[in-house]
C-alpha cells in the first residue's frame, strides 16, 4: 500500500469527447495502448468475477425459497420471510451479541497485550527480540483444526491436563465441553495464544519507526523506562493504534469460524455461549441443510459488514486522510 | 534502548517464561503423542509421563495409506494452488502497480472492492457445487485459495517499487508487456514472490474449510481434514462409552489418545519446522500490509 492511499487518482479523465466516434476511436486506441498489461490482469479479473462478484449477486437467494432443482434465478420469491424465520428465534440475538461481544474483546485484550508486549520488546537486545518474536509467531501457523486437539490437550473431561491438575490440588474438575459458562474464558486464551505474536510485530514495527533521539534526550533527562513508554512510545503509537482499532471496528460482524467450530470441539453445549454468526451459517447449511434461515444469517452479516466498514473508514478518514483505505 | 540492568533483566524474564507459555500446548501434544495409553487413561496428559514410547507412531507407520495419501493431497494442493496463484496474484498486482497503466484505478478498485463486500457462505457453496460441479475435486481446494485481494494489494507495493526506467528501456529494446513481466519483473522481484508463495502456500497447508465444505470422497482427504474427522470420531466413541455405563471398558488396547495426538504432530510439524527459517519473510510479508508509508 502506497503512502497516497490506494488508488492513483491522476488517471486521465476522458470525458470531453464530443462526438460517439471520437470516443469510440480514442476508447480503442487507448486499450490498444493498454492490452498488454490488460492481458497481464485478465486471469485475476475473471477469477475475481467468478468467485467473488457472482456470488455477491447470489445473496439475492435470501430473499427466495432456494431450491437445488430450480437454481438460484429460477427459484421462487419470498420476500423477507427467511428473515422473519431468523429475527422470530433466539438466534438471530445470540449470534449478533456473541460476535460482536467476543471481537470487543479480542480488540481490547489484543490492543493491551499487543501494545505491552511490543515495549517491553524493545528493550530486549537484537538476538532476543529474534527468539522471542519466533517463538509468539509459531502458533499463529497452527490451523484452528490442531487448535481444537491442542484444547483437549488441556480440556478433555477425564485425562485432560487442566482437570487432573485441578484434582491434584484437591479441586473439582469440570466438564468442560458440557458446560456454556467457560467457554468465553476459553475462546479469548486461545485466540490470544494464537494471535498475539502478529500483533506485537505490528506495534514492534511502529516503535522501531520512531526517532531514536527522543529517547537519548530522556535518558540524559534522566527519565526511566516507564516514564518514556508513558511520554513518548504510547503517544507516539497513538495514530498507528487508532487506525488498527478502527479497522477491526469495521470487522466487529465478522467472526473466526475455526476458532468457534473447533476450539470447543463442535459441543452442542458450549453453543449459547461460542455460537457466531459464521458458526450458525454453516450448521444451518450442512447439518440442516436450511438454506432459507443460513442465507438470511449471511446476507445480514454481509449488508451489516459492509455498512461498519464504511463507516470505519469514514473515521479513518476524519482521523488521517492519509491512512484511509479509500 | 538500554537501560539498567535489572530493568533489562526483568523484561528478559518476563519474555522468556511468556515463551515458554506459548510452547507449552505444543510441547504437551507432542508428549502425549509419546506417551504410553495406559499411563494416558491412569494419569491422564501430563507433561512429564512415566517414560516415552512410541507406539502410536508404530501403529501410524503400520497402516501408513491413510496418512500417506493425505500428504499426497495437501502436497498437491499446496504446490500447484501455490504455484498458480502465486502467478495469477502477481500478473494482476504487477498490472496495477504500473503507473501508466490506463485502467489502473478502476482495476484497483475491482479487486479492493471484494474485501469490502462479499456474497458469504452460502452463494459460494451454491457456486461451488451447483454451478461449478466442484464438490468431490481436487479443485475445490486449489481454486478457492488462488487469489485474494489482500495479496494483490501486498504485492502490489513491493512491485510498485521497481524502478519505471528499467522498464522503459526493455520497452526500447522492442519487448512486450507479457515478455518484460517475465524476463524483468519476476527476477527482479524474487524476494517478494517468495514471501508471497510462502503466505499462499501456508494457506494452503492449514486450510480445512474448503475440504469440509466440498470433499466427502475418503482418496481426497488432505491432512486438515483427516484431522478434522478424527476429532469427531472420537467423540462418538467416548459418547458412547458414557451411554452405555462402560466408561471403565479396556480401550487400552487402542491407543486413541496418542495416536490422534500422533497425527497432529505428523501433520502440522513440517510447518512448526520449516517455519523459523522463513520467518523473516513472514515478517516482511505481513508488516507490509497492515503498515503504511
Amino acid at each position: 500500500m502506497k503512502e497516497n492511499g490506494m488508488f492513483d487518482k491522476t488517471a486521465p479523465s476522458r470525458t470531453d469527447v464530443r462526438t460517439e466516434k471520437r470516443t469510440f476511436g480514442r476508447r480503442r486506441g487507448r486499450f490498444k495502448r493498454n492490452a498488454g498489461l490488460f492481458g497481464l490482469s485478465l486471469p485475476g479479473v475473471l477469477y475475481l468475477l467468478v468467485f467473488a462478484y457472482v456470488p455477491m449477486f447470489g445473496i439475492v437467494i435470501a430473499f427466495k425459497n432456494y431450491r437445488y432443482d430450480k437454481g438460484i434465478l429460477g427459484s421462487e420469491w419470498i420476500g423477507l420471510k427467511n428473515f422473519e424465520f431468523l429475527f422470530a428465534s433466539d438466534n438471530a440475538w445470540r449470534i449478533t451479541r456473541n460476535t460482536v461481544l467476543y471481537n470487543l474483546s479480542f480488540i481490547v485484550i489484543g490492543t493491551a497485550v499487543g501494545l505491552a508486549l511490543a515495549i517491553l520488546m524493545s528493550r530486549l537486545g537484537r538476538h532476543w527480540v529474534k527468539v522471542h518474536q519466533t517463538v509468539l509467531f509459531l502458533p499463529y501457523f497452527v490451523s484452528w483444526v490442531v487448535a481444537g486437539y491442542i484444547a483437549l490437550a488441556f480440556l478433555d473431561n477425564s485425562a485432560g491436563f487442566l482437570n487432573r491438575a485441578l484434582e491434584s490440588v484437591g479441586l473439582p474438575g469440570r466438564n468442560w465441553y458440557f458446560e456454556k459458562a467457560p467457554w468465553p474464558y476459553v475462546l479469548v486464551v486461545a485466540h490470544e495464544w494464537k494471535s498475539i505474536g502478529f500483533g506485537t510485530l505490528i506495534y514492534f514495527a511502529g516503535i522501531m519507526g520512531i526517532n531514536q533521539d527522543y529517547y537519548e534526550a530522556a535518558r540524559i533527562d534522566g527519565a526511566t523506562g516507564f516514564q518514556m513508554a508513558r511520554k513518548i512510545t504510547i503517544p507516539l503509537l497513538m495514530p498507528l493504534v487508532t487506525i488498527m482499532l478502527i479497522l477491526s471496528v469495521g470487522n466487529m460482524f465478522r467472526g473466526d469460524f475455526g476458532l468457534h467450530y473447533f476450539v470447543p470441539n463442535d459441543s452442542s453445549f458450549a453453543i449459547p455461549t461460542t455460537d457466531i454468526i459464521d458458526t450458525y451459517v454453516f450448521r444451518a447449511l450442512r447439518e440442516l441443510g436450511d438454506f432459507g434461515m443460513s442465507s438470511a444469517a449471511g446476507f445480514y452479516q454481509s449488508t451489516v459488514g459492509f455498512v461498519l466498514v464504511l463507516l470505519a473508514n469514514y473515521a479513518v478518514r476524519k482521523f488521517n486522510e492519509d491512512n484511509a483505505l479509500f | 534502548m538500554n537501560s539498567n540492568p535489572t530493568e533489562t533483566r526483568v523484561v528478559n524474564l518476563i519474555f522468556i517464561l511468556l515463551s515458554l507459555l506459548m510452547l507449552a500446548p505444543f510441547a504437551l501434544v507432542v508428549i502425549i503423542s509419546l506417551t504410553g495409553e495406559a499411563d494416558l487413561i491412569q494419569n491422564g496428559y501430563r507433561f512429564v509421563p512415566d517414560r516415552l514410547v512410541f507406539t502410536a507412531y508404530e501403529y501410524i507407520f503400520k497402516v501408513p495409506s491413510i496418512i500417506v495419501r493425505s500428504y499426497g493431497v495437501t502436497a498437491a494442493v499446496t504446490v500447484i494452488g501455490t504455484v498458480s496463484g502465486l502467478l495469477v496474484t502477481a500478473m494482476i498486482a504487477y498490472a496495477i502497480s504500473r503507473p501508466d497503466y490506463g485502467y489502473r484505478r478502476v482495476t484497483s478498485f475491482y479487486v479492493f472492492f471484494t474485501m469490502l463486500f462479499s456474497g458469504g457462505l452460502i452463494p459460494y457453496y451454491i457456486l461451488m457445487t451447483q454451478y461449478l460441479h466442484l464438490k468431490d475435486t481436487i479443485w475445490a481446494m486449489i481454486l478457492p485459495g488462488m487469489l485474494s485481494a489482500w495479496n494483490v494489494m501486498v504485492l502490489k507495493g513491493f512491485l510498485a517499487k521497481i524502478p519505471m526506467e528499467i522498464i522503459e528501456s526493455a520497452k526500447m529494446d522492442g519487448a512486450g508487456e507479457w515478455r518484460i513481466f517475465f524476463t524483468v519483473v519476476i527476477p527482479l522481484s524474487t524476494p517478494a514472490l517468495a514471501t508471497m508463495g510462502l503466505l499462499i502456500a501456508f494457506w494452503h497447508w492449514n486450510d480445512w474449510l474448503n475440504a469440509l465444505l466440498f470433499i466427502d470422497s475418503q482418496k481426497l482427504v488432505p491432512l486438515q481434514l483427516l484431522l478434522v474427522r478424527m476429532l469427531s470420531s472420537m467423540e462418538v466413541i467416548t459418547q458412547n462409552l458414557d451411554k452405555f455405563g462402560i466408561g471403565g471398558l479396556d480401550v487400552s488396547k487402542f491407543p486413541t489418545m496418542s495416536v490422534r495426538m500422533a497425527m497432529v504432530v505428523l501433520a502440522a510439524g513440517p510447518m512448526m519446522v520449516v517455519f523459523p527459517f522463513f520467518q523473516r519473510y513472514f515478517v516482511q510479508g505481513l508488516t507490509v500490509g497492515s503498515l503504511k508509508g
